[in-house]
């Protein structure tokens, strides 16, 4: 029924949003009396669904990160709220969310999206409506730099995306190097799950470890909803690798590693960001020593981020934050002070042309977040390259390494 | 190392679920030529009911122990939602047109789905399973793990079972006339309506004992689980001849070798690298079943049907 109505609701919206804009501005700013105005951020994250885990952490932080807001008036006269809404991890269900919060004319950005497949159907939305879209966890390279960044041909496609994670170009290099160099490992089997994060990931990771003098003794593509990996077990298991390295994300990787100890592979499945999760290790009873990286530093480890776990745990959240509470809340942070900026430029007041002034905005901002110092490329990517890479140790994970990646 | 006889054991623990799952849709198939597309999510509440037992169940309880009434759980919660589903869903539409059944099918499969995703604590992401602990078996070369032994001696149990209580038993016996004419059935006094339900039950009740199979097969149980387990099941059924029990094991059994030797054999063939490995193993699978349609319309083991009506 949720479903039903959520659809309608788009479908008015979307039909609502088509109608105004055909009208053209109407000038009806009703935020810009500056006494009280109401600048809402929206957010678009898996809340449901088996990325759950990750996507209610985003949510929860980036509603920290105004609750926060709010509380300091970090922002004279503006009074921020977010606007939550799940994506399903689902591309068109993005797609829809982005053009329902375009609708709104109080929306000034939006956090998110988890996935890098559903980023691309909302980014093309977010340019034409100038609204800045900014993602805690989104890591393909393509998505700030242009399908050709691979022969070096770097080229922005959407001036309105910001990123603060760091691209699979640089964790999945990372990874590579991390394998070679300090597990000393030097045959590889790759698999990935043929969605746009993984294939971009494994083949960074392919690129840096080949580069480095490792062998790549296979590679597999499997399917995201694939439970049952026994074949692609017996494959590798004859392969004889000294590391499965997997390009994809928690709910197929969980089972694999499980499968792949089963079927008698001893040696250890490593991924990126995407399996660092808790529910990994839940859904995997033989996950002890599997590794996986992540953008940023370990947010217990940071002094920076002492204030935030403080925070999130006096808020009170029923779900962790995990592995994207910190870029959340510093991406969270950022629109806030890109909306501070605009403001202080506006005499105390939210322009016209907000939106448009935000996104600009977004490029200059810079300051201490809780995953280190937050500023943005020409690209709108991260400037901050530190990864960190984890391993299981008796359930739960513990970071090994942590360094800024340098080619 | 030769992997031949781990991928044809792969294959064939696969298969035989596929083969129990698929039992209930040639049965159904066979007695009211309904295609029950809701039999995938009936295999996935049983996993739920399975699941929910061992919860119940003191912590610290042997799963060894806790089998048998996991199962007695799953396939309980499996036919209860089965002759449910047959008594609201689909006797009400018995005389209308073909389409109608068939479209409430699909309805009725996103809704159970969804039913377990609102309203099953923590239904909305996977629920970790209980495995067993210990070390697996080399059997003829082949890994198998303990979970797996379950599928393998419980197929052919329940086979050997189905088998009996077709050909020997009083109701068995009227469920092949009711198969073969419902209406010259009912003249003789056979109560189709029973058989109909008892039909619909059989085939659960092996969904539910494949939903223990697949759970301590992955580990895991989650809501859309029936979705892609179903419509391999459906594919094993015809495969094997609708209508034709042995053909629907036979059909799962075929389809499961087939995945797993076109996950490890294709990419050797010259020329098909690219058509390899696992990411194109339902590809092969389905050409499988075009191949077979082709060449043998009416399954492996189905008989030529001339014209029902």
């Amino acid at each position: 029924m949720r479903h039903r109505s959520l659809l309608i609701l788009t479908t008015a919206v979307t039909a609502g949003a088509l109608t105004l804009s055909a009208c053209g501005s109407r000038g009806d700013n009703k935020s810009g009396d500056g006494s009280n105005a109401t600048v809402v951020i929206g957010l678009d994250a898996p809340t449901t669904g088996e990325l759950s885990a990750l996507g209610l952490g985003i949510r929860n932080s980036a509603q920290l990160a105004i609750d926060n807001a709010n509380k300091a008036g970090e922002v004279k006269g503006v009074t921020f709220k977010l606007e939550a809404l799940d994506d399903k991890a689902l591309p068109n269900v993005g797609q829809q969310n982005t053009t329902k919060l375009a609708g709104d004319e109080d929306v000034l950005g939006i956090v998110g999206p988890l996935n890098s497949g559903v980023a691309q159907s909302m980014q093309q939305v977010s340019k034409q409506n100038n609204l800045t879209l900014i993602s805690p966890a989104n890591t393909t390279p393509d998505l700030t730099q242009g399908p050709d960044w691979r022969k070096d041909k770097r080229v922005r496609p959407f001036p309105t995306y910001f990123r603060t994670a760091t691209t699979d170009e640089v964790q999945g290099a990372f990874d590579g190097q991390y394998a070679y160099e300090k597990l000393k490992t030097k045959k590889a089997y790759i698999i990935d799950d043929q969605k746009t994060y993984g294939v971009g990931l494994a083949s960074s990771f392919k690129d840096q470890f080949t580069k480095l003098g490792g062998k790549i003794v296979g590679t597999e593509h499997v399917s995201p909803d694939d439970r049952d990996f026994k074949a692609v077990v017996s494959k590798v298991k004859s392969a004889k690798p000294d590391l499965v390295f997997y390009g994809g994300e928690y709910p197929a990787s969980g089972p694999l590693s499980q499968q792949l100890k089963d079927g008698g592979v001893t040696v250890p499945l490593m991924g990126g960001d995407g399996m660092y999760s808790a529910d990994y290790i839940k859904l995997n009873k033989k996950a002890q020593g599997d590794y996986a990286s992540s953008v940023g530093k370990p947010v217990e480890e940071l002094p920076s981020a002492k204030k935030f776990i403080a925070d999130y745990k006096a808020a009170g959240f029923k779900e962790a934050y995990e592995a994207y509470g910190g870029s959340t809340y510093d991406a969270t942070w950022a629109l806030i002070q890109a909306v501070k900026a605009v403001v202080g430029d506006n005499d105390g007041k939210l322009p016209e042309d907000a939106r448009k002034k935000v996104s600009e905005a977004m490029n200059k901002v810079t300051f201490d977040g809780v995953t280190g110092p937050v500023a943005f490329d020409k690209y709108g990517d991260t400037t901050n390259t530190m990864i960190t890479a984890y391993q299981v140790d008796k359930g739960e994970w513990a970071s090994r390494y942590s360094a800024p990646f340098k080619k | 190392m030769n992997e031949l006889p781990q991928q044809l054991a792969n294959g064939l623990i696969l298969g035989a679920m596929y083969g129990l799952i698929a039992i209930g849709y040639t049965m159904v198939y066979g007695i009211v030529q309904l295609i029950n597309f809701a039999h995938g999510e009936i295999f996935m509440v049983g996993g739920f009911g399975a699941l929910s037992v061992y919860l119940a169940l003191p912590t610290g309880t042997s799963l060894i122990l806790a089998l048998p009434i996991m199962l007695i759980g799953g396939i309980a919660v499996s036919v209860l939602v089965g002759v449910a589903a047959e008594r609201f869903a689909y006797r009400p539409l018995r005389g209308a047109p073909r389409l109608a059944p068939l479209i409430t099918a699909i309805g009725l499969s996103i809704a159970l789905q969804q039913a377990i995703w609102k309203w099953y604590p923590g239904g909305n992401k996977a629920r970790v399973f209980p495995q067993f602990k210990g070390h697996s078996f080399d059997i003829l070369g082949a890994t198998v793990q303990r979970g797996d032994l379950f599928v393998l001696i419980a197929a052919p149990a329940c086979m050997i079972a189905l088998g009996f209580f077709v050909s020997k038993t009083r109701s068995g016996r009227a469920m092949q006339a009711t198969a073969q004419d419902r209406d010259t059935a009912k003249l003789m006094g056979i109560n189709t309506d029973r058989i109909i339900v008892l039909a619909f039950a059989i085939g659960a009740a092996f969904a539910g004992v494949a939903a223990v199979a697949y759970g301590l097969r992955t580990g895991e149980v989650q809501f859309r689980m029936g979705f892609i387990m179903g419509l391999k099941a459906f594919t094993a059924a015809v495969l094997g001849g609708i209508g034709n029990i042995y053909g629907a094991m036979l059909g799962g059994v075929v389809l499961g070798v087939a995945e797993s030797l076109a996950t490890a054999y294709i990419e050797e063939i010259p020329g098909m690298q690219q058509f390899g490995g696992g990411a194109w193993k339902d590809v092969w699978a389905f050409v499988l079943l075009i191949l077979v349609l082709l060449l043998r319309p009416q399954g492996l083991l189905g008989e030529r049907v001339a014209d029902r009506a």
